[in-house]
């Protein structure tokens, strides 16, 4: 089948990695299941992907190690998707989310009526989390918890924690106000710590896998 | 006096924002007697971490099983 690239020269390690067809294509399916997640659009992402794929291995050549590679992909990738966003911004018009004082009742299966945590709702200390990280499971457990938010929370969310845009970059892009990001954002990590709490940091076990 | 719900807020919001004078006063008297909003304010930076991360270990090799 398929053989990976030696320890040879350096020299010979740029051109390993382009022949490396394990790793390329291992490489395009991540960043395929990255941008989906974000753009929600098959097609789209495997154009973006296919851009992103292009422009990056143009300078493939220059990295000589897989992870430093990656990493400059997924950095380009993210530029192409900030793109996206922001060209399909001008067909979807986003919902201004309500501001917090007009939902007291909200979370209120998270919060008693004074605003305090009901008792099964109450935040526990995580296990290890660097742990998880390195555990295939958690990521599944992660993707299904983003899955979950309801999309334009998952946008948001998405544009300030994955492609590490700030908050007035996102009132820019989305033409909202910056409370009605930071509203968002809370409403979208309030969600997704609920999720990750239950089904993966379970109460009393620090790593318990769905399966 | 801050609840649950206003310093769960400020948590979330310190990560996209400065808090003020007052709202950080506020939030760290919160903070002293409240263990839920503790283990919060912490699950906040440990998804910040985990969201970056998701490019590095995340979209990493993941295990062999599943269709392909």
């Amino acid at each position: 089948m398929l053989t990976t690239g030696a320890n040879n020269s350096s020299d010979a390690a740029q051109g390993v990695m382009l022949n490396d067809h394990q790793f390329l294509l291992e490489l395009r399916e991540k960043m395929l299941r990255f941008t989906i997640l974000q753009l929600s659009d098959r097609v789209l992402a495997e154009d973006v992907v296919q851009e992103a794929l292009v422009g990056a291995l143009k300078n493939a050549g220059s990295f000589s190690a897989k992870a430093a590679l990656k990493t400059w992909v997924f950095a380009i990738l993210k530029n192409k998707i900030a793109d996206a966003l922001r060209q399909r911004q001008r067909l979807i018009a986003v919902e201004q989310p309500t501001d917090d004082e007009a939902d007291e009742g909200e979370f209120s299966d998270l919060f008693n009526g004074f605003g305090v945590w009901r008792g099964p709702a109450h935040p526990i200390a995580w296990g290890s989390p660097e742990k998880s990280m390195e555990d295939a499971h958690f990521w599944r457990t992660f993707e299904a918890c983003m899955e979950h938010l309801p999309a334009q929370l998952a946008k948001i969310f998405m544009m300030r924690e994955f492609i590490e845009l700030t908050t007035p970059e996102i009132c820019a892009e989305l033409a909202l106000s910056e409370t009605s990001v930071h509203v968002s954002l809370y409403r979208a990590r309030v969600r997704l710590r609920e999720c990750l709490e239950n089904n993966w940091f379970e109460r009393g076990k620090s790593c318990a896998k769905l399966s | 006096m801050l609840n649950c719900r206003k310093a769960t807020r400020l948590l979330s919001d310190r990560l996209d924002r400065p808090l003020t004078l007052k709202e950080n006063v506020h939030l760290k008297i919160h903070l002293l007697w409240c263990s839920g909003c503790r283990n919060f304010g912490g699950h906040m930076h440990r998804m910040r971490n985990i969201s970056r991360g998701f490019v590095d270990f995340g979209a990493d090799d993941t295990t062999p099983d599943g269709g392909e």
